[in-house]
């Protein structure tokens, strides 16, 4: 608006800026400009290079089938050293090489496991935390307004924003592993976990996108005699589902690769488990567990399973992005 | 204005020639069930965080009575031996931290003034698409790359730091012969984690200046890099204060990365290129396998990183909140 200029000021312009300018102004807001720039370079190469990496490293092995239907090949340290590790040399370079060749002997690799326990710990996680966290904020911005406890809980749900998940594992290592023993640990205990992290995520977005909502909404229906209970639920809540859908949906994509909560709460398993009970695992903490494995195998499966939940991740953001950007009533 | 919403009358006026303005029936219950249903959803933030501090407390209240001062302020963690002293991790955590710090803020506002002073509006969603991804990757992520990846890379970069500044004093203690995985090494990978949630804030901040001040100081002469520091800049301090402060909380809450790229061994020394250990990564290495009092003082590590990362977010939000304040009192 204010950047553009009128037809006729553009001589004066020109004999006021840059040709005048003494050379170590010009010299210093060119070497400015650049080094915006760069800053912005500086941050971008490192992801197109991790993201390269995990592609060319991983890719490999999640295009079989395998991947997604097999259990995760158990003590792969050991079976590492007897089937691929003479088969493909020292040298094991090439993933899907090494792969084709020993495929006879060496081990399916197979992560059906982790990513059934991922969709599990996500969807308990969701299940508690949305509909919790809509609610929160549904009291927050329609209730409370900026009562002293409104204010309060929303500070507070800020300041838990903030918290370390690693804490919230504890957290619930606390009051459920320790309780309940080793038993304890499940798909449903890394949920509550995982909850904790999500829900003040999901109350601030969703409070944001209450405020979005235009009052003359919230009158006109209460003008039609309608109850607050049945404006909120049928009238607010609808003018604001695109962006509450996408807030969640950021909240999940977080859950989702999240470690240090769910390796305390979930156990270990290499066959996979479709109940909330009893021990499970997550991709995220195969991720983990492998790499600390060691050897070519589960090397692979590590960088398979980062392929995977970078995979989940991203599609989880950017539809939360493009769900956001038709959002209707921010524009109004 | 919405105020007026609860100025409906409490009863409806019925005298048999106008229907009740309100919806009758169970509608009267279901409100206050409503109410009542969403105020206990939002109470539910408070009880967890009251939970998460009575019972980790209690939890840790065996190491923290039994070793008390010597937990707080001792300088060994070496539990085979039963030396719980945390300092040594508060040190890694607040070094790294500093050091994720001292490489994001820079990055992060050049990103922001970028986006908000220099873009083209196209290249602007770009750019907040990479930060947005860059936001996106998990933390196990960052840590597998840099594990494989980087570690070697930063092990060639250390080892000739540390023989170039070999002769000199102060540096040779700082860049001393080191690994691979150090302070340095999860500091670096931190810095790539902060940045986004810094720009975003600090873009945010940014915004916020008023146009008038900025084409005013264009108008009387000012290059685009005059105009930013003259104006930009000082209209943002307490909310840059504030974006540090939230990145500064969420690096030293990080777990995953840190704890495969530091070399988890705890100790204070001022070699950034040596290894090092951190809270949470202590924590998340060792807190399944470990029973009795080792169990307790993992747990109390807890308490205290969650003790604070609240003080850190508070007084990050405060000054977001004075900044608020500020900005809307000069509209």
């Amino acid at each position: 608006m204010s950047t553009s200029t009128p037809e006729s000021s553009e001589q004066m312009r020109i004999s006021l800026s840059s040709a005048n300018l003494s050379k170590k102004r010009r010299v210093r807001n060119a070497a400015a400009s650049v080094a915006m720039v760069a800053a912005f370079l500086i941050a971008a190469v490192p992801l197109f290079a991790m993201g390269a990496s995990v592609l060319s490293q991983g890719l490999g092995v999640v295009l079989s089938v395998d991947w997604w239907t097999q259990p995760i090949p158990g003590d792969v340290g050991r079976a590492d050293l007897a089937g691929n590790e003479d088969l493909c040399g020292l040298g094991f370079g090439d993933a899907a090489e090494c792969q084709a060749g020993g495929s006879s002997t060496s081990v399916i690799k197979g992560m059906q496991p982790a990513i059934v326990g991922t969709f599990l710990t996500v969807f308990g996680a969701s299940a508690m935390a949305i509909p919790l966290g809509i609610l929160g904020a549904i009291y927050l911005h329609e209730y409370g307004k900026t009562g002293r406890l409104a204010r309060f809980i929303r500070f507070m749900t800020d300041v838990m924003v903030g918290v370390p998940s690693v804490v919230m594992g504890v957290f619930i290592y606390t009051i459920w592993v320790l309780q309940f023993g080793t038993g304890g640990k499940s798909a449903f205990a890394a949920s509550l976990a995982l909850g904790c992290l999500m829900l003040p995520i999901v109350v601030r977005s969703t409070e944001e996108m209450l405020k979005l909502v235009p009052n003359a909404l919230r009158e006109a229906s209460a003008a039609l005699g309608t109850r607050t209970w049945k404006t909120t639920l049928k009238v607010v809540l609808p003018a604001a589902s695109a962006g509450i859908t996408s807030g969640c949906l950021l909240a999940v994509a977080r859950a989702a690769g999240e470690t240090a909560p769910v390796v305390f709460t979930i156990g270990y398993v290499t066959t996979t488990n479709f109940s909330m009970r009893g021990q499970n695992t997550t991709l995220s903490a195969q991720i983990y567990s492998q790499l600390t494995n060691g050897g070519s195998i589960a090397t692979q499966l590590a960088w398979g399973a980062a392929v995977t939940l970078v995979g989940i991740v991203l599609v989880l953001t950017l539809s939360a992005r493009a769900i956001s950007s038709r959002l209707t009533i921010g524009k109004t | 204005m919405s105020t007026q919403l609860e100025a409906r009358p409490k009863k409806p006026v019925d005298d048999g020639t106008v229907g009740p303005l309100t919806e009758q029936g169970s509608g009267l219950l279901a409100d206050g069930v409503f109410k009542w249903v969403t105020l206990l959803s939002g109470v539910t933030v408070l009880v967890i965080l009251l939970l998460i501090a009575v019972t980790t407390t209690r939890q840790a209240w065996p190491a923290f009575s039994e070793f008390g001062t010597a937990y707080f302020f001792g300088t060994e963690w070496v539990p085979p031996e039963g030396l719980y002293g945390i300092l040594p991790l508060v040190f890694g955590t607040v070094l790294v931290s500093l050091i994720a710090l001292f490489f994001a803020v820079p990055l992060s506002l050049g990103i922001a003034l970028f986006v908000t002073e220099l873009a083209h509006r196209r290249v602007r969603s770009l750019i907040t698409l990479v930060v947005d991804l860059l936001a996106a990757v998990p933390s196990v992520v960052f840590g597998l790359w840099g594990f494989y990846q980087l570690i070697p890379i930063f092990q060639s970069v250390f080892n000739t730091i540390s023989d170039a500044v070999e002769s000199i004093p102060v540096l040779n203690v700082i860049f001393g012969p080191g690994s691979g995985s150090s302070f340095m090494s999860a500091g670096l990978i931190l810095a790539l984690m902060i940045i986004p949630i810094i720009t975003s804030v600090t873009r945010e901040v940014f915004m916020t200046v008023p146009e008038n001040d900025k084409s005013g100081s264009l108008a009387l002469g000012a290059t685009r890099w005059e105009m930013i520091k003259g104006v930009v800049i000082p209209h943002s301090t307490g909310g840059l204060t504030g974006a540090v402060m939230l990145g500064l909380g969420r690096a030293m809450g990080e777990t995953v990365a840190v704890a495969l790229l530091i070399g988890a061994s705890p100790q204070i020394s001022a070699n950034l290129f040596g290894r090092g250990e951190t809270m949470p990564a202590q924590i998340f290495r060792s807190l399944s396998e470990a029973g009795g009092v080792y169990r307790s003082a993992l747990i109390g590590l807890g308490v205290c990183l969650f003790v604070i990362t609240i003080v850190v977010n508070v007084s990050a939000r405060r000054l977001v909140l004075v900044i608020d304040r500020r900005i809307k009192g000069t509209i």
